[in-house]
Parts: structure tokens; sequence; C-alpha cells
């Protein structure tokens, strides 16, 4: 069966050279950086390696960067770690399209004291600054705001919003684990104190991530213990994983440019080919502020998980906002804060393309996609003669999305 | 990844009987755009009063899909009287069943069919058994409806009445009102069977009486906490008066008060006795 893969912002495959890289670690240099013995000493340098070819993709210096387990812990380190620094209550500002691990670690250090604001975004997906900019009293604890969205690709303007978030005499944390690798980051220019990314996005396997910490932050642990990583994150480093994301950033590097050309061309064909033969589809959020890799459709009146499932038949793998692919009874809440409405949200799918994708699988995928949109609508009730004809509201339904 | 059965995928793949029928009967459309599934059915009775042919048009999920084609291919060829007796649960069964948390496209299927019933008897196009008091606001789902869940799936918890009918899904404030409702609806069904809830209440012995606080409330009251990340803790005992705690998610609950009142306390009062109070441990 084919293997279209169309989630890039979900994981992506291992790249060849990460695995070889990671390999030597498993079968011969498994000692423990710590030790004072040779065998396990001398691994100590190539975790130095990687850390060094992580902060080389982001314009950091090597003391700086703290591996952890994954974006989430990151995340979850950076604002805790922060807002423990702090007696008073935290007042932390983030914006509604963040992703979970901010937004849940926002609300749960919030909830018995302190202030969380949630920033609006535009349909386009973009934040009002000046609501930032007031937003930020003399006691926020941190900002943190997003580099790019994992669903739209929309990019916030960072370099604009750490001048406001600086200017303000805040701290500024950003997850980055959406643009790191896609867009090039430089955090020599862009003053945010903190940045969050994640291994398996950018070609090494799951379990492995880092936070950038610009010198002189103050910041707790989150897991306490040893001395490793400074005394910033206790445990036994996984030097197998550490190599691999360094050999993965390096990758990144080496591969960034393909982003702006080759991987942009094939998401726009793929895109533009989807919008000229399925009639009724919109792109959800920013066209032009994006990643090159990304979009979001929504298809009026299907619904995301049939498409995804019909899609898997032919081996195409996508993604979707929709409730019933959520986990939950509710759509994205990222398409919610964008308003995109309901007629589209439940159908919308998102395509993630990597530097692995090929113009084959876009043809094919061109081929395809029509099809089962097609399918779908011919059972919806909303299409042919016999569709509502009144827009169907609920009868008794005050939600949010039908407003 | 959704756990379908073979019957669901194939029944997905090549829906029976999509579209409509032309001049029906009866119609019924339940659902609605914003909660994202939507179901038109529509049939049409043959000389003998037998459902000669029924179409469906189906906007949702690859389940709601499923359980459209299979509620009609169940009421095929049967008599209204027989079609009204399919409940959800047959649906669900006839697919081989559904993962939990899409139940709620099996209960939508059962009541497109009430709906194209109704709608044949009474040329109205709301099924009148299923309005009333509106308790989940986000998806629209009435008393009446959750009532009819409970009743026909037997169910004991918010989270079950959630997967069967969307209730509580979203904002989650109705979710004591649901609670309320099972309270309510379980209470009638021990009283309709007084076997069960005549049961002599003898005098207890201190031991007896605590044993009988543990087995309560590992049975009936910390399952359903459980489902919702929580837990409970006998801290202690003392003649009538029970000290409980409240762990995981139940700690941090502003709800926890509720439960305490309206299913810790009841739940012991039913299967302990009637004078026992319980009171939470003030750590």
């Amino acid at each position: 069966m084919k293997n279209i893969y169309f989630d890039n912002n979900a994981t992506t495959k291992v790249a060849p050279e990460v695995v070889d890289a990671m390999t030597p670690f498993f079968k011969d240099y498994w000692g423990n950086p710590s030790s004072m013995h040779t065998f396990g000493g001398q691994v100590k340098e190539h975790v130095d390696t990687a850390r060094g070819q992580v902060a080389s993709l982001i314009g950091a210096d090597p003391s700086e960067i703290i591996f952890t387990s994954c974006g989430t812990e990151s995340d979850n380190m950076a604002i805790r770690g922060l807002a423990e620094t702090v007696d008073t209550p935290p007042h932390i500002v983030t914006s509604k399209v963040e992703h979970p691990a901010v937004l849940a670690m926002a609300q749960h250090l919030t909830r018995k004291k302190g202030t969380l604001v949630e920033l609006k975004v535009d349909s386009q997906g973009h934040l009002n600054l000046d609501e930032l900019r007031d937003s930020i009293t003399d006691d926020t604890t941190i900002v943190s705001l997003m580099w790019a969205n994992n669903e739209t690709g929309v990019i916030f303007p960072i370099d604009e919003i750490a001048e406001i978030v600086k200017a303000a005499g805040c701290i500024f944390h950003t997850d980055a684990v959406q643009a790191v690798g896609k867009i090039p980051i430089d955090v020599s220019k862009t003053p945010v104190d903190m940045l969050s990314l994640s291994g398996h996005k950018i070609h090494a396997p799951k379990g492995v991530g880092a936070l950038y910490v610009r010198k002189g932050t103050k910041l707790n642990p989150l897991l306490w213990g040893g001395h490793q990583e400074r005394g910033k994150r206790a445990g036994t480093e996984n030097v197998p994983y550490i190599v691999g994301i360094g050999k993965a950033c390096e990758l990144a590097a080496a591969h960034i440019d393909e982003y702006d050309t080759k991987v942009r061309a094939m998401r726009d064909r793929l895109e533009a080919g989807i919008l000229e033969t399925c009639p009724d589809a919109v792109i959800n959020g920013d066209c032009e502020n994006r990643l090159s890799n990304t979009f979001s459709v929504g298809f009026k009146h299907v619904e995301g998980e049939a498409i995804l499932l019909m899609l898997d038949d032919l081996g195409i793998a996508a993604s979707s906002g929709s409730a019933c692919t959520s986990g939950s009874l509710e759509p994205s809440h990222v398409l919610r804060a964008l308003g995109v409405p309901f007629t589209y949200i439940h159908g919308s799918t998102r395509f993630s393309l990597s530097r692995y994708t090929t113009d084959a699988d876009i043809d094919y995928a061109l081929e395809k996609i029509p099809g089962v949109i097609e399918r779908l609508r011919e059972i919806s009730p909303f299409s042919g003669e016999d569709a509502p004809t009144s827009p169907l509201s609920c009868k008794n339904c005050s939600s949010k999305s039908c407003r | 990844m959704w756990d379908y059965t073979d019957k669901v995928k194939e029944h997905f793949r090549n829906p029976h009987n999509v579209g409509a029928v032309e001049n029906p009967d009866g119609t019924g459309e339940v659902g609605s755009l914003a909660c994202g599934d939507v179901l038109k059915l529509t049939f049409k009775l043959g000389a003998d009063g037998k459902i000669a042919e029924a179409k469906f048009k189906t906007f949702g999920c690859a389940s709601a899909i499923a359980s459209s084609s299979a509620l009609t291919d169940i009421i095929q060829d049967m008599t209204l009287e027989e079609a009204e007796n399919v409940s959800n649960k047959d649906i669900a069964e006839f697919l081989g069943g559904l993962p939990e948390q899409k139940m709620h496209c099996s209960v939508m299927g059962r009541e497109a069919l009430q709906a194209a019933i109704d709608n044949y008897r009474t040329g109205e196009s709301t099924p009148k058994k299923l309005s009333g008091r509106v308790v989940c606001k986000c998806f629209g789902v009435t008393e009446p409806e959750i009532i009819e869940v409970i009743k026909e799936n037997n169910l004991s918890t918010v989270e079950e009445v959630t997967n069967y009918c969307k209730a509580g899904g979203e904002c989650g404030n109705c979710k004591p009102d649901i609670a309320r409702i099972i309270e309510s609806v379980r209470g009638e069904a021990a009283s309709d069977a007084p076997a069960v809830a005549e049961k002599p209440k003898q005098k207890l012995t201190n031991l007896q009486r605590i044993k009988l606080i543990e087995e309560t409330i590992e049975r009936e009251i910390r399952p359903a906490l459980r489902q919702d990340g929580g837990d409970i803790e006998l801290v202690d005992v003392d003649g009538t008066n029970v000290t409980v705690a409240f762990r995981g998610a139940c700690s941090k609950c502003h709800a926890s008060n509720f439960t305490l009142q309206n299913v810790v306390e009841p739940k012991l009062k039913e299967f302990v006795s009637e004078d026992i109070t319980v009171s939470v441990y003030a750590e």
C-alpha cells in the first residue's frame, strides 16, 4: 500500500543519517557521560557536539541549550520553571491558539491564584499587537507565544512581539516547535528569552527536545535531582537521542533553504490543485505569513474524520481539526479561535509536507482527493437537490460556533 | 486511530441506501451542522404497511455514516410498530459494536427513525418525544433525550451520557445537571423494582458498618470518580459519621462538594444506613 505522508506537523520520518549517527550509542558507546572512567566519560563530548549543533541552528550559545524529553517538556519547563522563581501569583500572557503544552500548563498554574490572559486572534490567525502591549502589566511573569501555528502554519511576527515584550521588561518564551528547521531562526538577533523545540518534528526520533534559555534568565528545573544539564534538568542524559537531535539540527540547517523553494512549490501546487478541483473549499488562516510546508483547508459540508479515513484507504495520511478526530466532541480550539464557520470547521483538513515529500506524492494526491470530497458530498444531506432549504442551525443550540 | 469493526468500515466505505426516497411517507432530520453531524432519513411504506424503501443522507464521521447505513438495512420490511422498537443498541450491535465515544452516532440513528415515524403520523418535523427542557446548551440536548439514552442503555455515569448523546461534551457546565438526571432515573428504576429497594436493613455492628461502607465506596462510588480522573479515600468512621478525602482530580474539583452531597452521601445512605452523614477530611 502507498504511504503518502502529509502529516509532518504531527511527526516526521527519522532521517537515515540520524539513525546512523545514533546507532553507535546503543551498541558500543552506552556509557554514562557523568562517569569518571573513560568508557562513560568519552560519551560526554558527543553530547557537547549535539548541544553545539542545536545551538548553531538557532544562533544560540551551546551553554544556553537544555536537552529535554520533548517539546511539551520544554514548554512546561519554561513556563512553570519561571513562574516558580517569583513569589507573587503568576500573571501569564499567551494566546488562544497555542499548543496545549503551553495552554494547559498556563491554565494549571493560574487556576488557584494568578491571572491568565489568552489573547484572541483574528480570522487570519493573527494577534492584535496593541492588545498584547496592553495586556502586559508590571506583574506579568511571562509572555508565551508560539512562533508558528501547528494547525494553520500561521507565523506570528516574533521579532516585533519580542521587542514589545522586552520593552515592557518582561520575559518572553516562544514555542518554536513547528518553526524550527522550516524558517531561519536567530536568537542572537531576536530577543526571545526562551525557545522550545522538538526533535521528532525535524526528522529526529520522538522522545527528545530542547529548551533554549538565554544566559542570565532565572529558571527553576522541572525535574530535580542530579547535576545534569548544569542542574537545570536532572536525569541521566538520553545520549543516543541527544546525538540524534544534534544530527537532525545539522541536517535541518543544511536543508532549510529547500523549505522556501522545493517544499513551498509542492505545497502551493497541492493547495491550488485542491482549491481548483474541489468546490466550496477555503484555506484557514493567513496564506502569506505561513509555514511553507503547511495548509489547512476547510471542505464545506463534509466531516473531517470521514475525509481522513477515505484518504487513509488510499494511502494518504493527513490530519483534521474536526471534533471526531480530536478525541473530544469539540472541533479544534485553533480553528474556533479563528472563527472558522461551522459549515467548514468540521471538514477542515491539514496537509503538512516535508523535505522528503516528492512531486509524485502531489500528483497522486491531486488525482485522488477530489473524488473523496465528491463522494462524501454525495452522502451529505447538504448537497444535491434535496438539500435543506434553510441553513440548518441547532434547534436548541447556543453553541459558540453556532453564533 | 479509531477502532472500528470491519462491519463499520464496510458500511462506511460502501454505505447502503444513500439518497432520498421520492415522495417519502416520513422524513426525519436530526443533528446540526454546528455539532458536526446531521442525518436525514426518508422512508416509503408499501401496500402492506411495511417499510418498502428507506434512504439516508448523512453529514458526519465514519461511524455516523455507517450507523445510518445500518439503520436503513435494519428497518427494511419492518412495520412501523416494529421499527419503533429499534433501539440505538440494535444499530450498534448490527455493526458489531461502536467505540464508546461514538455511541452517539447510533443514538442519532434511532432519533432520526423516531423523527421520521412521528413525521409520518403527525406531519410534525420535530419529534415530540424529544422536545423539552434543554440541559446541554452547547449541543442542544434536552432532558427527555438524556433520560431516553440513560434508560435504553442503562447508563450510570456522566461520561457515558456524553458518549451516547454528546450532552456535557463541550463546556461541561451541565454535568451536575446530568448527574442529577442519572440519579433520578436510576432512583425511579430502583423503586420500580421493590425487591431490590426494600431489602431489610438490619442493625449493624460497628465492624459490619465499616465493612459495608468500604464495600459501597469501592463498588458504587469509586468507579464513577475514577472515570473523571478522581478518587476517594475513606479516612475515618465514627459511629454513623463517615469522613472521606477526595483524591486526584476530585481534590481540586470545584464540584467535589456536589459529588459529596449528591453521590457519596446518597450512596452510603442507600447501601449502608439512612442515618449516615459524610464530611470531607480537612488536611
